[in-house]
This record gives structure tokens, sequence and C-alpha cells, in this order.
């Protein structure tokens, strides 16, 4: 997949793609049908690993030829040693996560950097939904209440304080709408917040 | 194929003179980049693929994985499958005669080691021009002698495709082996491995062997849904014999394989597999670091494991993965959830069978691209 067709079929990965460093050595947690890696392995000369639980995910990677390994994110990320990579992705899958906070804090030691990102639950419909009543369903939160993988909501203030918290400092993060970035108000008019984060350094 | 240059074994023996039996399917291409060989389990042949026009039922151990159409498509591939030496399918083994007394080798047949199997594999290879294999390719057993060679042999395959294997063998597998081979050595008909001679066969030991064996091949819940606590004569009484002999249907299963195993198989065959399996640890040398003995390998490695195998279970080929991840090697790992048991490798399963396909398809993709350039 080429730059171009990511942005078209995934505006948002084309996007995250910009702050992965050229021949990074990459951990996308959850790495769903391999598109991101698969670019970045092409695009910007890097290596690494794909995890993801799902069966049909895990054949599409392998036919998309990265390095997939079949995995259940819930039970950390043992197999991969202390500051093994560059950067950690884990994209759209944090709000599909039991324990955040245990994964979160993996991500910090197996990663120097991480980019994280999940569906804003403050994106403005979302609140309007709310305001009349009802839990939102939108294109970025397309379940029902009741059939959602979603059983962690989060808005951009939200998940800052738990980042910090996990030892992660934030060097930017962005609200996505469509794929672009949206400068005013993020927290109300983006519906993907993208979050980049390093290891704080250690006080001495 | 015969070799007259004697083989060093890793136990300081020697065996000289020997065979290989082997098969092959498809045909090698002008590059030579298309072998791949199948490396068998324990009670498997170099009959990987289809049948003889002789034998019509005697259909390959992995049929519904090699052949044409199949994962490991036979009209794209060229593959091998070999008879490990010491085994009972044509290869030199110990029912066979030693040149030195012209009797049937029997106790006098050498142990051997999965990288003894893996150098005489490596021999046939060079007899058949084959440089380097497009992939290495086996289940159990088998999957350790794909792990060997991308160690012993790095340069000699691209791809090392390991399903159900484990880097070593448990306390609990080993102690299933000492179980089997007891029963064997203690047969009365064993003659302390020289029945040809005496013109018998420990059936009883094999038998045993087997059943204790065939019981760590399935799964626990596979066992209960296809037998329960059926009784034989359900049809019948449905009602207990208050005898030794068969009550429950998991008995009659067990027995009928282990009388149909020791028809066929060698009993001096089973002792020296069984002791290959409990051998292999290539992190041994490496004082345990599963890391630094796979830090000589080059290839591209699938691992493949199924969630109910409880000899080889998950958690095994896990090791393997992480081991080959502190190495930054290239990895694919499926988990499959399936319910068969180590027996699932050989079974069909689409989820399995997919991730296989996906997998040779792209050996197949860089093989056309390599004879595109």
């Amino acid at each position: 997949m080429n730059f171009e067709d990511l942005s078209t079929l995934r505006p948002d990965l084309a996007f995250i793609a910009h702050w992965v460093g050229e021949q990074a050595h990459v951990l996308d947690v959850g790495c769903g049908d391999g598109a991101m890696l698969r670019y970045l392995e092409k695009g910007k000369r890097c290596t690494g690993y794909g995890i993801e639980i799902a069966d049909d995910k895990v054949l599409e990677s392998t036919r998309r030829g990265i390095n997939v390994i079949q995995h259940d994110m819930e039970q950390g990320l043992g197999l991969f040693g202390d500051n093994s990579f560059d950067t950690v992705l884990c994209l759209s899958s944090l709000q599909m996560m039991q324990h955040v906070e245990a994964l979160l804090r993996d991500i910090v030691r197996v990663g120097a950097e991480a980019i994280v990102s999940f569906p804003n639950f403050a994106y403005w419909p979302h609140r309007v939904a709310l305001l009349k009543g009802r839990m939102p369903v939108s294109r970025s939160l397309p379940y029902q209440w009741y059939d959602t993988p979603n059983v962690r909501c989060a808005t951009i203030v939200d998940f800052k304080e738990l980042a910090e918290e996990c030892g992660l400092e934030v060097i930017e993060y962005v609200a996505l709408a469509d794929g672009k970035p949206v400068t005013f108000l993020p927290n109300l008019r983006g519906s993907l917040a993208v979050f980049r984060l390093r290891k704080r350094a250690k006080r001495a | 194929m015969h070799f007259a240059e004697p083989l060093r074994l890793q136990s300081g023996a020697q065996l000289g003179d020997y065979t290989l039996m082997y098969e092959t399917y498809g045909s090698l291409n002008a590059a030579r980049s298309n072998a791949v060989l199948i490396c068998h389990a324990l009670n498997a042949s170099h009959h990987v693929a289809g049948t003889y026009a002789d034998a019509p039922k005697n259909l390959g151990w992995w049929d519904n994985m090699v052949g044409p159409g199949k994962p490991v498509d036979t009209d794209r591939f060229f593959v091998i499958g070999v008879n490990n030496l010491g085994s009972c399918f044509g290869s030199t083994g110990p029912m066979h005669a030693n040149p030195a007394t012209g009797k049937p080798y029997g106790a006098a047949f050498p142990l051997l080691t999965v990288e003894d199997w893996v150098s005489a594999q490596a021999l046939l290879a060079d007899r058949l021009g084959i440089d380097q294999f497009a992939a290495v390719m086996g289940g159990s057993l088998g999957g350790m002698q794909a792990l060997s060679w991308s160690i012993k042999f790095p340069a000699r395959l691209r791809h090392c495709i390991v399903i159900a294997s484990t880097p070593k063998l448990s306390a609990q597998n080993i102690a299933f082996n000492d179980v089997a081979r007891q029963a064997i050595l203690t047969d009365p008909d064993y003659h302390g491995g020289d029945f040809y001679e005496h013109h018998t066969v420990p059936k009883n030991g094999l038998k045993v062997a087997r059943m204790v064996g065939h019981i760590t091949y399935l799964s626990n819940d596979d066992m209960a849904e296809k037998f329960g606590r059926k009784l034989r004569n359900a049809a019948e009484t449905n009602d207990y014999k208050f005898d030794f002999g068969v009550d429950f249907e998991i008995e009659s299963y067990l027995r009928y394989q282990g009388d149909k195993f020791s028809e066929y198989f060698d009993a001096n065959t089973y002792l020296l597999i069984t002791k290959a399996l409990d051998y292999f640890d290539p992190a041994r040398e490496h004082g345990g670091d599963l890391t630094k003995a796979l830090a000589t390998t080059r290839a591209q490695f699938l691992i493949a494991s199924f969630s109910t195998d409880w000899r080889f279970s998950p958690e095994r080929s896990r090791e393997i993965v992480e081991a080959l991840i502190s190495n930054r090697r290239q990895v694919t790992y499926a988990e499959i959830d399936a319910p068969h048991g180590h027996d699932a490798f050989l079974l069909e399963d689409p989820r399995y069978m997919g991730v296989v396909r996906a997998y040779v398809d792209r050996i197949w993709g860089e093989i056309a691209a390599g004879e595109a350039a």
C-alpha cells in the first residue's frame, strides 16, 4: 500500500504515519489487517511486529506479509523485552481493553515512544446524543450500547491524565475529524484522539 | 538414496552405509528456488501426499496440506518427503542388516538425535542439488527438525514452518515417553532389542506404548465428546461387565489403535524416536538460553500452535516466538483455537489451513518475483 492509497482508505493512519520515524522498529498493538505496519515497512523502511487476537485479522495480516503475532493484548506484552521498540502503536484498540492501565504501562516498558489513538467520547455529536438522553452512535462509535466492543469511553482530557500517571509524557496530541487535524476546540470537534507520547525521563 | 560415507552422530557413534527413502512431488524450477522439505513426526514417513497406483488406500500423512491446489501447492513447489534414519519405512533402521555382522542391527543400532536427522537430510539435499530450501516445514517432532535446520544450516532455508512443536520436552513429556519405552523394554518378546533374531515382535509393549502416546495426542474435551463414558455394549445390555475386558468405548478405541500400530511399527524405532524427542533441546549448549540458540538463524518463521494441545502447548510455541522476537527475526505466529489437541496439526481446520496457505502463498510470491526480476 502506498501513501496515496493509505490516505484515501485510512486517512487517520496516513496522518499517524507521519509521526513514525524512518527505519523505526515498531510494535503495532492491535494491528488489525496489517495495513499500517505494511505501509510503514514499505514506505518508511520500518521493521517490527503486529499483535492481533482475531483469527480473520491474523489471516489478513499474514496475507499482507507482516510479522503478526496472534496474542491477546489483555495478557500484556510479556513476549517483548524492555525498550525493544522505537515506537509502539496502539491505534483504536485501547478502548476495547479491560486492562487499559496495565497495557499502557507495558507500552511504556517496551517502547521509547508510543502513538495511541481512540475515539473521542467528547466529540460534539456524542455530547448532543447524551444531551438528548441517548448513548452516542456515530461513525467513530458505530455500535449500540449493548453490543459495543468499546468497553472504555474516554475523552482527550481524561486520557492525558492517565498517560501522565503511567509514566508517559505527552509530546503532542491531535484530534482528527475525517483524518484531518482539528486545532480549534479539539476535544469538541475531533472524533479520533491521537496522542504521541514518550517515556518520561527518570528523575535523578 | 544410498550413502556410502559414514554419518557421524551426535552420540559419537557412526552410521556407515545407509539409505534414505524419500519421495518428491512437483518439479524443481530452473533457479532451484522452489524446494520445500517436509519433516515427519513419530510414526509418519516420506510418503507425505497422494497415493500409489498399486496402493490406492495408502494416502500420504499430510495429504490435506500438500498436493496440487493444497496450501503447500505441488503445482508450484518441489516438495520432498524423507523418511528419517532409524525409522521403519525404508530408510536404514534397526531392522536392517548391520554391515558389520550381517545380522539385523537390533539393539546395536545407534541412538539418533533430531540434529543427526537434519544432517542426513542436508546430505540428501546436496545430492538433489538443492542449496537452499524455500521452506523447511514440519509438525510436532517434524517442527523440531525444521527449527534445527534454521539453527544448523541458517543459509540453507528461507522460511521455517514449525507447527505444534516445542523447543524442548517438559518433564511430563519425557515421563510419558518413558512409560511408553518401559512397556516395550519389559515385553518378554523384546529380547533386549534383538527380537528379529528370535522371530518375535513385542506387540504388547508397542501396543501399550501407542495407547499412552495416543492419549497425549487428544484433548480432554475431544475425548469427552467422542467417547465420554459410553459403554461398548450400549446397544445390548448397556451395563458394566465386571471383568477386565473392554467396558468403555475409550478402552476399545485405544486398544484398537494400539493393536493396529503394533502390526506395522517397529519397537526399536519407537524407542529411538522417543529418545530423540527427549534429547532435543537446542538451548542446552547455550546455558538454556533459547534466544542465544536462535541467534544464528536467518530464516523467516511461521510458528503455529493449537489451544487444546497439552502435549506441546501454545506456551511452548510462544517460547520460540519470544526468542525469535528477541533476535529481531521475522516471525508470524498463529495460535489456533481448535478442539483436537496435539493431533490438530494433521487435521483439517479452516483457520489453520488458511494461515499456512496465506504464508506459503507469500513464499511463492517471493519466488515468482525472483523469477520475474
